[in-house]
């Protein structure tokens, strides 16, 4: 029987495997920021431990910096950076901290150098190292005790999770996008409808996708409970990496690009699960609740709690519209927000913005705005192609690279009460600052929103 | 990492699904570069409101947490686990968790304890009916027991060893380090490095 994708690059990295026990996987990039690595350090300390290998690791700084120039005015948050540059120093770990050329969002900044790549296992101590799997790898978020781990033995006991296909068929129509497809997917299957599984994403409409709509897909695998989420290899991939400071060069591009094409699921490969969507059928977007599976097509209303079957999703619905202060029945459209946020690991690459520059072109916008690219990299970019000016002139914020409003550990938060559109992954109560009311979206859709102040899709303008 | 054996000990009900990560120990939290002290961080939005479960006098000195479906989805903080053991929480019972915190707990010695839904809605109506009702979490016979009542929950064999033991994991991995190096050999060149 033939093998899928996932079961491929497993193997590829099993060290040592023994009945009973789960299989001793190797890493081959581990990614690491200031929030979840310090103690991982401080255990290498204690048990007199060495990086073993820190030329395949590489850290950044971005949940706690802020996305204006200058300092970190909070005494904690600082503490934590200035921890991550001594533990780097000490341990002999490539760090790009703020203002470095190459500093961003530790998941923008694996791709950009050409550090991920097909075939890989990528781990962080950040769920959203999902994002990676969008090369063709198995990339999974871990804690710090495994951060640890992998830091002092470059390996990690893993049992293989089971495989799952999510076959989107069709192409998503003009004005849908990545973002669109993977909250309709999520609304579909759960937040746990992944659980234990690694997603392979497959079919017409994705392969149809950037590398930059597949890392917006497989990013938020972790919102649908999957352990990881991958995409196979193909002519899209291989064209985004060539020529990057870290993708192989010369021959041993051409030996690379012979491995990398044998990185896809046998035809008769069996998956534990499939799902299949239809892309074509598809509309924007946007989550209405508390968790991202309670998401909604633009077009349609709250819904009514009374409306879900299972008592379960019916309590959790009726306390998210109380969170959300939200009224069953009332159109989406109309609910009106005070701030926008473009950016984050989900939604911070040059593509993102660039749709959400189209929109604003020439046009203003009524909420407060933050446009937060990537990394730094994706700033110049961005400026390169003038887009930093289509922001400025719309009356929007063009900000410094970090996680900024995604998740509220750095002076870019949502007041008590303040509602969001917003291009992150997390819909949770007060993910982005407490009390605030998030409305995850994809960046045409924040774009348009901003331009009217309520949820507007671009085709509405 | 604690060992777990068996625990027997009162219960809280949390009739909530899909208590995230970021419901657990907000993000505000996590800027601390210590393992301690993150109890005060725990459910702390959650715990402004006095109706919430955890401010009930008849729950406080519970060591076992009972909740709805979805336990721990979302963010991968560690700190979401040491704060629910310096709170006093020794094992939490689910019909399903997200992964990266169950895997999370077992290296920590919080004990993710998988129920059928219908089977943690009985605990938790037994513990609300009776706050005082005790529990038993046993890792050796992979049982909770309540009154007259039992229920089996599956763990794998080697996660019950580590955890019966309290052993910690990069020991055991190291015992297999010629084996890492022998990998390491034969990895192909073209991979990458940060150098």
């Amino acid at each position: 029987m033939g093998r899928t994708l996932a079961e491929k690059v497993w193997e590829q990295h099993v060290v040592r495997r023994a009945e009973g026990e789960p299989d001793l996987l190797y890493i081959d990039l581990h990614l690491i920021h200031e929030v979840t690595s310090p103690q991982a350090f401080d255990g290498l300390r204690m048990a007199g431990r060495k990086v073993r290998r820190p030329e395949l690791t590489i850290a950044t700084e971005d949940h706690n910096v802020p996305t204006v120039l200058g300092p970190i005015s909070d005494p904690v948050s600082r503490t934590q950076v200035e921890t991550l540059r001594k533990n780097c120093a000490e341990f002999g770990v490539r760090l790009h901290p703020m203002g470095d050329a190459g500093q961003g969002v530790v998941h923008i900044i694996g791709p950009q150098f050409g550090l991920t790549q097909p075939g890989m296992t990528i781990v962080c101590g950040d769920s959203h190292t999902s994002t990676h799997g969008a090369f063709g790898g198995i990339a999974f978020g871990i804690g710090t005790s495994e951060v640890e781990h992998v830091l002092a033995t470059q390996t990690l006991p893993s049992y293989r999770p089971k495989t799952m296909a999510i076959e989107v068929s069709g192409e998503l129509p003009v004005g849908v996008t990545a973002k669109d497809l993977i909250l309709a997917i999520i609304a579909e299957i759960g937040t746990g409808g992944g659980q234990g599984h690694i997603v392979e994403y497959r079919g017409e409409a994705i392969r149809k996708l950037s590398m930059e709509g597949r890392m917006t897909i497989c990013n938020m695998s972790i919102e649908a409970g999957a352990r990881a989420g991958m995409i196979a290899p193909d002519e899209t991939t291989f064209a985004y990496l060539k020529g990057r400071a870290h993708a192989p060069s010369g021959a041993a591009w051409d030996t690379a690009v012979e491995y990398w094409r044998s990185l896809r699921t046998d035809d008769d490969a069996v998956f534990d699960k499939v799902v299949q969507i239809d892309a074509s059928t598809l509309t924007p977007f946007v989550t209405w609740g508390t968790n991202p599976g309670q998401g909604a097509p633009l077009d349609a209303a709250v819904p009514a709690p009374e409306s879900f079957d299972d008592p379960i999703a019916r309590s959790a619905a009726e306390r998210a519209l109380e969170y959300m202060d939200l009224k069953a029945g009332t159109p989406l459209r109309e609910i009106a927000v005070d701030t926008v946020f473009v950016g984050s690991c989900t939604n911070g690459r040059i593509e993102d913005l660039r749709a959400a520059a189209d929109i604003l072109r020439g046009r203003r916008v009524v909420t407060r705005t933050l446009i937060v690219p990537g990394s730094m990299q994706v700033k110049r970019a961005a400026e390169e192609e003038g887009l930093h000016e289509v922001f400025k002139a719309a009356g929007a914020e063009w900000r410094e690279a970090g996680c900024s409003m995604c998740l509220g550990m750095n002076p870019d938060t949502l007041s008590p009460g303040e509602r969001s559109a917003s291009t992150s992954n997390r819909n949770f109560e007060g993910r982005q600052g407490k009390g605030g009311r998030t409305h995850l979206v994809s960046p045409a859709v924040a774009a348009a929103t901003a331009v009217t102040g309520r949820l507007t899709a671009p085709a509405d303008l | 990492m604690d060992a777990f054996t068996t625990h027997t000990g009162r219960a809280v009900p949390l009739r909530r699904s899909n208590v995230d990560t970021d419901q657990i120990i907000p993000a505000v939290w996590l800027k601390q570069v210590s393992r301690t002290g993150f109890e005060k961080g725990l459910f702390s939005a959650w715990r402004e409101d006095p109706s919430f479960v955890l401010n009930d006098p008849a729950y406080q000195g519970a060591s076992i947490l009972v909740s709805g479906p979805d336990f721990g989805t979302g963010s991968s903080r560690e700190h979401a686990v040491w704060a629910l053991q310096q709170y006093g929480f020794r094992a939490v019972i689910s019909a399903r968790f997200g992964d990266i915190f169950r895997s999370n707990s077992t290296k920590m010695g919080l004990l993710p304890v998988v129920l059928p839904g219908d089977t943690v809605e009985a605990i938790q109506a037994a513990v609300e009916a009776d706050p005082s009702l005790e529990l038993t979490v046993d890792l050796r016979e992979r049982e909770v027991r309540w009154g007259s009542e039992k229920a089996a929950f599956e763990i794998d064999d080697y996660t019950r060893w580590r955890l019966l033991e309290g052993l910690d994991d990069i020991g055991l991995t190291l015992r297999a380090a010629d084996a890492i190096t022998e990998y390491e050999n034969g990895r192909q060149r073209w991979l990458p490095t940060t150098a």
